[in-house]
């Protein structure tokens, strides 16, 4: 849909974007809209047809990038995003399927999900956008919030230690893995745009601010603030070893990219291995329909 | 559209239930499953998988039931027919997500080969006690169908009318089972390719710009797409609207889940089947589903011997229930007999249905094994007085 006022250009973004669906639901200096445009510029720039770039969300603030992203998308359960990824790009092997979601739906709820997914190389694109807490539900300690922050379910200080999610996702297998925060647009672009030409699972966080509720709650000043902060304290460090990406409560943030290497997908170990053993008689998966007639002819 | 034959097995098997489901789901064109291992359902998937090869289909062992329940709705939006199965703890596990693909009207099929519950209860022993969850399991309001077969025969062909209802009506089909049927191994007939009526996704035949994900016709079942085809839809399982875009308002709420409902409420006749003997001088009626439909037949024929007027119904569709049918026969006879391998469920639906036209009469059994034919003759004999 074009802009109502003749005078106001398109936005650049719009061809990817649901204008009808705007104006969107996010506060003022959240980072998820930053984080879902360095998507798109990401998106621009990939040699693949965007009508099979498909976006998965869970639920969460989010879990609502499927709702104003202009490709099939799919606002899925709490923490289902992934398998429901799983499930779209082994129907459908031409897809490039990105699960785009929170810390929460990601880490916590859909925790068991992730590893798998990991561990078996599932060919998907993982953006977790970390605000370090739950924010759609009122600012609840979430599996990221650093140790002794405060939240609307820890009012005394979080007493848990949070994930570090590179060094989960990549202990399990993943193999992509970088961080970035909300202020680094350019190289979170980039990344973005290396994590979908992987083949596999990739996975990158973007650490986000949220004003609303997790700073004003640890007394931490404004979304700008929060900038500043990440502009003074992140440190980018590629291939840093994963078991030092921890982020303490106001600590230092490690960002760049820490894994990138090759394993076969889940697809790949399926058709390759039951060819192995099957021969002739095995019907490859997700291979296109002329070479399967060709392999069945020869 | 008849089935594919290269995964039709065509010919007289001796199998059972779970891997004449499995063969069924074959025959069916369903080309995707992804399940969680569960006594006594684990048999279907362990078919399937080796089969799976050599039709084109894929097998994943999901890491729980709650993300193959979320996998089978993402392959089905890309293009697949996509089944799981479970049993009872691993079907309370995929509720959530079965409400999901209510509301994201998915079609996928969901088998649970019974056993007795609550809680882990008896894995390796029949229940029919989850038949109230098929029908209210997950939260909100909405409609499902649900089957259950009562020989491995029919775990084949009625698998099949599984996956052509939940393409027809865009909904979850839950093919209830249980553990007697699943285990039970009979010859099965598998029919040749031709001879197998499948009915076809409903893909839109509109262009992108003119097509609405939830726009519905007369049935109200909208027309679908498969992801990466160029639509570029939006869905979601808030409460939307026609677009597939969130609306929160209880205007929304009420055009969709009233629709939700209907398009199976009101197609009630098409979908429901049952069969029926000796019913039109029947004084009292025994009425059962899957195993229990057939252990109750001594019962039946012990008591026509005796003069007892009884008939018998048993129920293939469960959800929804054959409530025209029981209302016409309810005003004519005496009694209804449900024997249910549980304390008390279905027999609640029929007693509504009823509607104190009749007398109902229950015969619980909590799990385990079957009922004793004997104790159900006793209850009709009641009945009948």
């Amino acid at each position: 849909m074009s802009n109502a006022n003749a005078n106001v250009p398109e936005h650049p973004m719009e061809k990817l974007l649901r204008m009808e669906r705007i104006p969107h639901i996010w506060c003022p200096t959240c980072g998820i809209g930053t984080a879902l445009s360095c998507f798109i510029t990401a998106l621009e720039k990939f040699d693949y047809p965007l009508d099979k770039v498909v976006v998965v969300s869970g639920i969460g603030c989010t879990g609502r990038v499927a709702g104003y992203i202009k490709l099939d998308s799919f606002h899925t359960t709490h923490g289902r995003a992934i398998p429901f990824a799983t499930g779209l790009k082994l129907a459908n092997p031409e897809l490039k399927v990105v699960v785009f979601s929170g810390d929460g739906d990601l880490a916590a709820i859909g925790g068991n999900h992730l590893i798998h997914a990991a561990r078996r190389n599932m060919d998907l694109t993982v953006i977790c956008v970390n605000n370090f807490i739950y924010a759609m539900t009122g600012g609840q300690t979430a599996p990221t919030t650093p140790l002794t922050a405060n939240s609307s379910t820890a009012p005394y200080g979080n007493s848990e230690p949070p994930f570090n999610l590179p060094l989960l996702v990549g202990s399990c297998g993943a193999v992509y893995v970088a961080r970035w925060t909300a202020l680094h647009i350019r190289r979170l672009a980039n990344s973005i745009g290396e994590a979908l030409n992987k083949k596999g699972f990739s996975f990158i966080e973007v650490i986000a601010p949220c004003s609303t509720l997790y700073a004003r709650r640890n007394r931490l000043g404004t979304g700008l603030d929060l900038m500043k902060f990440y502009h003074d304290n992140s440190e980018i460090r590629h291939g840093a070893p994963l078991e030092e990406l921890d982020i303490g409560f106001q600590q230092k943030i490690i960002v760049g990219k820490f894994i990138d290497r090759e394993r076969p997908t889940f697809l790949e170990n399926w058709n390759n291995w039951l060819s192995q053993k099957l021969g002739d008689k095995f019907v490859p998966y997700g291979v296109a329909p002329q070479q399967m007639q060709l392999r069945k002819a020869g | 559209m008849k089935a594919d034959p290269i995964g039709v097995l065509t010919g007289e098997h001796y199998l059972d239930g779970d891997h004449a489901c499995a063969e069924g789901a074959i025959a069916a064109g369903c080309r995707f499953f992804a399940g969680y291992p569960i006594t006594p359902s684990t048999e279907v998937a362990e078919r399937f998988v080796a089969r799976a090869p050599f039709v084109g289909g894929i097998f994943i062992q999901m890491e729980d039931e709650l993300g193959s329940m979320a996998a089978l709705i993402g392959a089905a939006w890309g293009g697949k027919k996509a089944m799981t199965v479970t049993s009872g703890p691993g079907f309370s596990l995929m509720m959530e997500n079965i409400g999901l693909a209510a509301m994201m009207e998915t079609p996928c099929v969901v088998v649970n080969v019974q056993r007795g519950g609550p809680s882990t209860g008896l894995p390796t022993m029949v229940g029919q006690q989850d038949m109230m969850q098929a029908r209210w399991g997950s939260h909100g309001d909405y409609e499902i169908i649900a089957l259950s077969p009562a020989s491995p025969q029919e775990a084949f062909d009625y698998t099949i009318k599984c996956f052509n209802l939940s393409e027809k009506y865009r909904v979850p089909v839950l093919f209830m089972m249980d553990e007697c049927v699943g285990h039970m191994t009979e010859k099965v007939v598998i029919p040749r390719a031709e001879e197998i009526d499948l009915y076809p996704r409903r893909l839109t035949k509109k262009p992108p710009e003119k097509y609405w994900p939830y726009e519905y016709g007369e049935d109200l079942v909208p027309d679908m797409i498969v992801a990466g085809t160029g639509y570029r839809i939006h869905t979601t399982g808030l409460t939307h609207d026609e677009r597939g875009y969130p609306v929160m308002s209880p205007v929304a709420q009420n055009k969709l889940v009233k629709r939700l409902c209907d398009k199976i409420r009101l197609n009630a006749d098409d979908i429901i089947e049952i069969e029926e003997d000796q019913t039109d001088d029947a004084e009292v009626i025994v009425m059962a589903y899957g195993i229990t439909s057939r252990v109750c037949l001594p019962a039946v024929f012990k008591a026509r011997k005796k003069g007892i007027k009884v008939g018998y119904i048993k129920l293939i569709t469960i959800w929804p229930f054959p409530e025209k049918r029981v209302r016409e026969l309810a005003s004519k006879v005496k009694a209804f007999v449900m024997p249910e391998i549980n304390m008390g469920q279905v027999v609640l639906e029929l007693e509504r249905c009823v509607a104190g036209q009749a007398k109902t009469y229950h015969v619980p059994h909590a799990g385990g094994w079957v009922h004793d034919p004997e104790d159900i003759y006793k209850v009709i004999e009641e009945a009948v007085k």
